[in-house]
């Protein structure tokens, strides 16, 4: 990691309210011009994570730099670099898209004379032509979503800061969101980015995985899925409960989860699967089919976090960050 | 500076954009004037008059007529002593009260000098007493007025131009209540001030409740930007209500700018800078909506009533009260108008209460950037 320099770097920081420990101890660097990912269910300590990279909240512990800057003594210098949007809604609904583009344009003093051809850039690429004179508390939750990037882009930040920026908005237009994303990345613009949903991890360079105020896991998804140790099986299998109640602790199987309508089982062996039908039909329940698959980030998810509170003491599961 | 005016632009478009609010903004301080001003200087009329003549002759039937012939005072009991007389005021059987010696006639008629006593029921609404006050020596010294008058033309110049009768005024139960003509030029100072702390509430904590703050102190704006964006749209808006509020002084109530309306304009302004800054300073150092609502009523808007001197002197207060209304700029502000409304007072004159009132203005606006952490 000589040649790459690091956009983020974060070294056993934390963050304490009260007695509660929202952020403990968490590490992990972004590589400049990568998309980094932190997961984690409700209350894992994204937020607490992200305000603290930006200047908005103080480090009870820990160090922390963002675009070689640290964020307890250059919080303003780094202000002016980044680009946030924060998790909640966070636009002025009674001012139109260019009005609210605009007044960051001016608050970030953007010079005069380049603010016109870049909000008209930003408009067009964050695909909001047409709609420069709505009021946002007209746009729809998607819109809304792009204007809020647009305006955290509008000072041609270095990096960019999305707390769940895709929270409660399609799956489609929560594609076309990431490929936004992504071109920023590809323009050189390093992002963090938090999320509920485990697929949008898929467009990540590394995650890292939150959970009670930990770092469980820090590696790109692949090595990720890597990571899960067994074969895992998706089952079609009626009614899906008592399936898991079956295989749950039985001989070989290590592991159950319910994905939807299907029943995730991770083997300890393949040859294991062979004996999955008859044991589900021994005890009276209805199997369709059995096919291994490829695991995805929330098996690994689920896993890690139950490994987690198995052992509540063991540190083998901080993954060193992955070099690939 | 172009933040500042950034932020500026942005709160006059909030402002455009609801001019329901607005509206109200600009109508309820006016109403609420009309409100008070008449509920607090209302005319009264049939006021209860408690009678103690022991002089019965026909001066002194002569004299009581006066008063009771017109529509102020309602002639309600007539007493034999002034224990008497002083029951019935105790028991608020009367707001006023007369009592004329047993030599008023003797001595009216031979050009003797004598008095008599005018009582006041203290206790009433203050404003109440007031006009009674004024009522009672107005009539008195009148008929004074009109016996020298009699006396001057029928027996020439022999007796002075002394009057024949002296009225002595009697404040019961409340001895100190003078001050209180002074209700429209007081008003004004506490309904600009609470409308400041609702202006800033408004500026502020909506911005902290729609999330938008938490984007904003994400930027490199200073805080002194923010804050005086926050605070000159408003204290524009203020300045509307002040003048809206001077006009209705001098038209519904008859209390015209006696000094020099600049004067009167530009420490207004001064006030408001000062009371925009509380309120923002009790919205930064709140940690909550509760907080910044007890703050604002037990600190500020309560005290800003009671120790301003709208209603009680200052004067006679404990010293840690009289030192808590020094730190009030409303305290200093209310000198002002009165002294420039009623009194025609000069800005010269009323220094000892425009350097105060300037630096807590100042101060307090300083305090409120201070105060602006730039985190959540
Ligand atoms: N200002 C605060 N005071 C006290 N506790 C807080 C504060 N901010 C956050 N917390 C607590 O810290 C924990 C982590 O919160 P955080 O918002 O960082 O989680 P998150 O991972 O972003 O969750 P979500 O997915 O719901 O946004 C939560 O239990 C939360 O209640
Ligand atoms: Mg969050």
């Amino acid at each position: 990691m000589s040649t790459t320099r690091l956009a983020v770097e974060v070294d056993k920081l934390s963050r304490r309210f009260g007695d509660f420990a929202a952020v403990q101890e968490v590490s992990f660097y972004i590589p400049e011009g990568e998309i980094f990912g932190l997961l984690g269910p409700n209350g894992a300590g994204k937020t607490t994570t992200i305000r603290m990279l930006c200047g908005l909240m103080k480090p009870s512990g820990g160090r922390a730099t963002v675009l070689g800057m640290d964020v307890m003594r250059q919080a303003e210098g780094i202000k002016k670099r980044i680009g946030y949007m924060s998790q909640a809604f966070s636009l002025y609904d009674d001012l139109t898209v260019v009005g609210n583009l605009a007044f960051y344009a001016a608050v970030y003093s953007v010079p005069r004379r380049e603010r016109q051809a870049r909000l008209e850039e930003l408009v067009q690429v964050t695909n909001l032509t047409g709609l420069e004179h709505r009021l946002v508390r007209h746009l729809s939750g998607a819109m809304r979503q792009r204007l809020a990037l647009a305006c955290a882009l509008v000072h041609r930040p270095d990096m960019i800061f999305l707390d769940e920026p895709t929270a409660g908005v399609d799956p489609l237009a929560r594609r076309a969101f990431w490929d936004l994303i992504y071109s920023m990345a590809g323009q050189g613009v390093s992002v963090l980015a938090t999320t509920h949903y485990m697929d949008e991890a898929e467009y990540c360079n590394t995650v890292g995985m939150m959970y009670a105020g930990r770092m469980v896991a820090v590696a790109s998804p692949a090595a990720l899925r890597a990571r899960l140790p067994g074969v895992l099986y998706q089952l079609d299998v009626r009614p899906i409960e008592r399936a898991q109640e079956v295989l749950e602790g039985s001989p070989g199987v290590l592991d159950t989860s319910i994905h939807g309508a299907l029943l995730h089982v991770v083997l300890a062996e393949a040859a294991v699967e062979g004996e999955l039908q008859p044991r589900l039909e021994a005890a009276g329940l209805e199997v369709g089919r059995i096919e291994s698959t490829e695991p995805s980030l929330e098996d690994v998810f689920i896993s890690l976090v139950e490994d987690r509170e198995r052992h509540p003491a063991a540190s083998s599961i901080l993954a060193p960050p992955v070099e690939d | 500076m172009d933040r500042l005016w950034t932020i500026m632009r942005k709160e006059f478009e909030h402002i455009r954009r609801d001019p329901r609010t607005m509206a109200l903004i600009v109508v309820l301080p006016a109403l609420l004037l009309v409100l008070l001003g008449y509920g607090i200087s209302g005319e009264s009329s049939d006021i209860s008059l408690v009678v103690a003549d022991l002089s019965r002759s026909s001066a002194s039937r002569e004299l009581i007529q006066r008063f009771t012939a017109g529509r102020d005072f309602r002639f309600s009991y007539e007493v034999q002593s002034e224990d008497e007389l002083l029951r019935l005021m105790d028991q608020d059987h009367g707001k006023a009260g007369i009592l004329i010696p047993a030599d008023f006639g003797r001595k009216l008629s031979t050009g003797e000098s004598t008095a008599i006593q005018l009582y006041v029921n203290g206790s009433a609404d203050p404003t109440l007493v007031q006009t009674t006050e004024l009522k009672l020596s107005a009539i008195a010294q009148m008929a004074a007025q009109e016996v020298l008058v009699e006396r001057v033309t029928l027996g020439g110049m022999s007796g002075g131009l002394s009057l024949p009768f002296e009225t002595y005024v009697r404040m019961l139960y409340n001895p100190e209540s003078d001050s209180k003509r002074y209700m429209i030029p007081g008003l004004i100072p506490i309904i600009l001030q609470v409308q400041a702390l609702m202006l800033t509430a408004l500026a502020i904590v909506k911005e902290r409740e729609h999330g938008t703050m938490e984007q904003l102190i994400v930027t490199p704006i200073k805080s002194w930007e923010l804050m005086g964006g926050k605070i000159l749209p408003y204290l524009l808006v203020s300045l509307v209500n002040t003048l809206i509020l001077l006009v209705m002084g001098d038209l519904m109530f008859g209390v015209d700018i006696t000094g020099s309306f600049w004067e009167l304009f530009g420490l207004s302004a001064v006030f408001i800078v000062g009371s925009l800054g509380m309120g923002v300073l009790i919205s930064n150092i709140s940690q909550s909506q509760m907080q910044a609502l007890y703050l604002t009523v037990f600190v500020v808007i309560i005290p800003a009533i009671i120790l301003s001197g709208l209603m009680f002197p200052r004067d006679n207060m404990p010293a840690f009260s009289y030192w808590f209304s020094e730190l009030m700029p409303v305290t200093h502000y209310l000198e002002i108008t009165r002294g420039i409304m009623l009194k025609g007072v000069n800005a010269r004159s009323l220094w000892p209460s425009i350097w105060p009132l300037v630096v807590l203005s100042v101060g307090y606006f300083v305090a409120s950037v201070l105060a602006f952490r730039k985190r959540i």
